[in-house]
């Protein structure tokens, strides 16, 4: 992709906060979500799940569901597309079981009936004949020898001789010599870590609306993150051309990478095919725990060394994740953010994907970051307390520049850690005193960011006003910052622009709304496409004046005349040339379709206060500081929003959050009254500051800022509440449990 | 022209031990199917998904992006998020 010529530093719209656009409609209740959808002679569906972790399905026995009345299709393996491989199989595996049942909550078989309730009770009729597996649910037990093997046919030609079946991919990569960096240590630290599975927690389920007709011809209606790769996966699945399949994304209640593969849609578009009714599922909050896709729980070992000055001599970091009951935990996005905040002679980093009786993992903001950054980060804690150094200070010596061999092989361009590094040591906050029992913790985090494949339709109304056409489902404001980023082309006011999210009937294709890519890639091509109705505007105008192309410009939403030799006329505005478009040519629009990959990596530095009660072991955060490189924020109060956003769930995963499992390999805490997140009296104001060092590769500077915000917090929190507790503190959540029975190995060992 | 590859050091075992290797091409397309054809074990992993750093710059799928010899080109795992 071309970097754009134009480098804006003079916005007029862009860095405005103007009204959201879709405000209006969610504070009204009119929005409609995945579950507003109805259709004549919708029949609602219910699926079957195993309950039990690890099974041999046996017989599978719908007689009695099917004989119950208003009950119209049942549908199990046997329905859906055969012979699929690679991520499709995986996906329909874990969409319908085949042979095997590999977790709890594991779908077996569904039903389409004239009410939900009808459908629950079918349910509850099939039978399902089971043979129970020995199973595992823990990362460490399922690399042991003695583990039960989930699929012996899974593991790639990465994985070294010698290891369990159920290590599936490896990783390793760095450079330098680590023995040679660690003998030029004053100090070694190392440590081990673990964290808990935890959930992306977006309050809206999953659900759908799907018409599959039997010519192959389909309509479907679902809350995603990506409605082209919903449209790919579930043709596939149900085996049908992929442009036959419309999919149309709902307003969406939260994804966080969670929303960016299929469950029941594929479920809903078979149930259709075989009842010939529109069906509509909707997950209830158990199944979303059971049965979507959280974020992997993780084993890792840190290795440092550092000199009394605070130069890092050399880093190691072994990782190892268990992603469920299929391959794909992110334990190379592990591997490689881990230490790339840190400029590194010496430094080697490792990573394991293990699968084990639990539901396959699926993405969550910056996947398998933020965990490896809890390990290394609580590990440069503990070597500044012990050499006596200031964590910011040690993190600036040692910092990614431009030009920096990254941990992960090649060199970063034009990069904002130090900047952000420089606003943490400068803030308010960081001197601050602390009260008694308070702690203080930092940390560094750092994520890629993404391009992907998209396209932008824009189309100019004969009034002025403006229609802009994305596919990239808004998850995070990206209808603002479209217009705002068109607004600044066209030089007409944002509040003339509408901006829809397009089905995959009407626009190209168009990546998932994931990798923080959406202000990055659907930005870029809407400026491109507004640039390319300004190219056509200048030509009506040039056109109109009996005057070369080249020889008109577009200045403050006017066409006008490049200088005295191009003539002497009055600027045309656009709302002049487009009254009358049709008769001066047709209609004009803009389009831009490519796969931008100039998406810049971004850092962020996170402080954080925390306090802890001794007694009952409960943590409070008590102030908390995101500052983060945006590139540049287009709506900068979308941007706050997402750095609080990331701070809060990170706040959450560090603290409370976490899938239990029991003995049977059963998820013990499948509700939101058991499985806690965060509410607002848990949280304090969470201030920002955003750091605005421009990404060469957008041509307003723009950065990803969608997940770099939740890589600081798990090692922020956890260094601030060790400092305050007294007590390093190894595994998340860091629920009060486990602050007590860390206190109280602390006073024995004292 | 012969390019100069950085590979990550996980797979070294299936290009003999090297972590670093040069192969003839002018894009980003030619550089994945020469390392396929001069080295047969990445199949597998070029065909899983990998994204192409030149001199920094992260290429995440594309295959036709330009190679001259004075940069520095890394194979990596292929990009993705949430």
């Amino acid at each position: 992709m071309a970097l754009d010529d134009r480098k804006d530093t003079d916005f007029k719209f862009v860095g405005t906060r103007p009204d959201r656009p879709d405000g209006h409609d969610k504070v009204t209740g009119k929005a409609r979500f995945g579950a507003d959808a109805h259709a004549p002679g919708m029949l609602h569906g219910a699926i079957v799940r195993s309950p039990h972790a690890h099974a041999r399905i046996l017989r599978i026995d719908t007689t009695k569901a099917e004989a119950l009345d208003g009950v119209k299709a049942v549908v199990t393996r046997a329905d859906f597309a055969h012979g699929l491989s690679g991520e499709f199989g995986f996906v329909l595996e874990n969409v319908m079981a085949g042979d095997k049942a590999l977790y709890d909550g594991h779908a077996v078989a569904a039903i389409a009936a004239s009410s939900a309730l009808i459908a629950r009770d079918a349910a509850k009729l099939v039978k399902v004949d089971y043979e129970i597996l020995p199973h595992v649910t823990d990362v460490d037990a399922a690399m042991a020898e003695s583990a039960p093997i989930l699929n012996s046919s899974y593991a790639d030609a990465s994985v070294p001789e010698g290891l369990h079946p159920n290590v599936v991919r490896y990783h390793e990569s760095g450079h330098g010599d680590v023995d040679a960096g660690f003998a030029k240590a004053d100090l070694i630290i190392e440590d081990s870590f673990k964290t808990e599975a935890t959930h992306q927690g977006y309050i809206e389920p999953h659900a759908c609306l799907a018409t599959l007709g039997s010519d192959g011809k389909g309509e479907l209606w679902c809350t995603t993150q990506g409605h082209w790769i919903a449209q790919k996966t579930c043709a596939a699945l149900v085996g049908i051309d992929t442009s036959q399949l419309r999919v149309t994304a709902s307003e969406i209640g939260g994804g966080f990478g969670g929303k960016t593969t299929v469950f029941v849609e594929p479920v809903a578009l078979a149930l259709s095919r075989k009842a010939n009714r529109p069906v509509k599922i909707v997950m209830n909050r158990s199944e979303v725990f059971r049965a979507t896709g959280p974020t992997s729980s993780t084993s890792m070992d840190v290795k440092i060394g550092m000199t009394k000055d605070g130069t890092i001599t050399a880093a190691q970091g072994t990782f190892r994740l268990q992603g469920g009951a299929f391959p794909g935990a992110p334990m190379e996005f592990s591997a490689m953010c881990a230490f790339a905040p840190y400029a590194l002679d010496n430094v080697q980093q490792i990573g394991y994907d293990v699968i084990s009786n639990r539901p396959k993992q699926a993405a969550y903001r910056a996947p398998g970051a933020p965990m490896a950054s809890f390990a290394v980060e609580s590990v440069i804690d503990e070597l500044c307390k012990k050499l006596g150094l200031d964590p910011i200070e040690v993190r600036l010596k040692n910092a990614s520049r431009e030009g920096t061999k990254a941990s992960y092989g090649p060199r970063f361009q034009r990069i904002g850690l130090v900047e952000t590094l420089e606003a943490a040591k400068s803030h308010p906050h960081y001197s601050a005193p602390l009260k008694p029992g308070q702690g203080r913790g930092v940390s560094c985090g750092f994520w890629f960011n993404h391009g992907g494949e998209t396209s932008v339709s824009l189309a100019l109304s004969e009034d002025g006003t403006c229609q802009i056409s994305v596919g990239t489902p808004d998850i995070g404001g990206s209808r603002a910052s479209m217009a705002l980023m068109a607004a600044e082309v066209l030089g007409i006011d944002y509040e003339n622009f509408r901006v829809t999210v397009a089905d995959t009937a009407t626009l190209g294709y168009n990546d998932v709304s994931h990798g923080s890519r959406v202000t990055y890639a659907s930005g870029l091509a809407t400026i491109k496409a507004a640039k390319d109705a300004v190219n056509k505007l200048c030509k009506r105008a040039a056109a109109k004046w009996g005057i070369p192309e080249d020889a008109v410009y577009w200045e403050d939403g006017c066409a006008k005349p490049s200088g005295a030799n191009a003539g002497n006329f009055d600027p045309i505005p656009l709302a002049e040339i487009t009254k009358n478009m049709g008769s001066t040519g047709g209609p004009i629009s803009g389009h831009f379709e490519a796969t931008p990959e100039g998406a810049g990596v971004s850092f962020g530095t996170h402080i954080v206060d925390a306090e802890v009660d001794p007694e009952t072991g409960k943590t409070a955060v008590v102030r908390y500081t995101v500052i983060q490189d945006a590139g540049k924020a287009i709506h900068p109060t979308y941007v706050e929003g997402q750095f609080q956003g990331g701070a809060a769930q990170g706040i959450g995963w560090a603290l409370n959050e976490e899938y239990i499992y029991g003995e049977d390999g059963r998820l013990q805490n499948s509700i939101f009254l058991d499985y806690r997140v965060p509410v607002a009296s848990d949280l304090p104001m969470i201030d920002t500051v955003i750091v605005e060092v421009p990404n060469p590769g957008h041509p307003y500077g723009v950065r990803g800022v969608g997940e770099t915000g939740i890589v600081p917090p798990l090692a922020a929190i956890a260094n601030a509440v060790s400092a305050a507790a007294g007590v390093r503190l190894r595994h998340l959540p860091m629920s009060p449990p486990r602050i007590l029975r860390a206190l109280k190995a602390q006073t024995r060992e004292d | 022209m012969k390019i100069e590859v950085h590979l990550w050091s996980g797979l070294r075992t299936l290009t003999d031990g090297l972590e670093k290797v040069e192969v003839e091409a002018s894009n980003t397309g030619e550089l994945l199917d020469a390392l396929a054809k001069d080295y047969p074990a990445l199949v597998p992993v070029i065909e899983a998904g990998v994204s192409i750093a030149i001199d920094g710059r992260i290429i995440a799928t594309g295959l036709m992006e330009p190679l001259r010899p004075d940069q520095e080109i890394y194979l990596m795992q292929r990009l993705k998020g949430g």
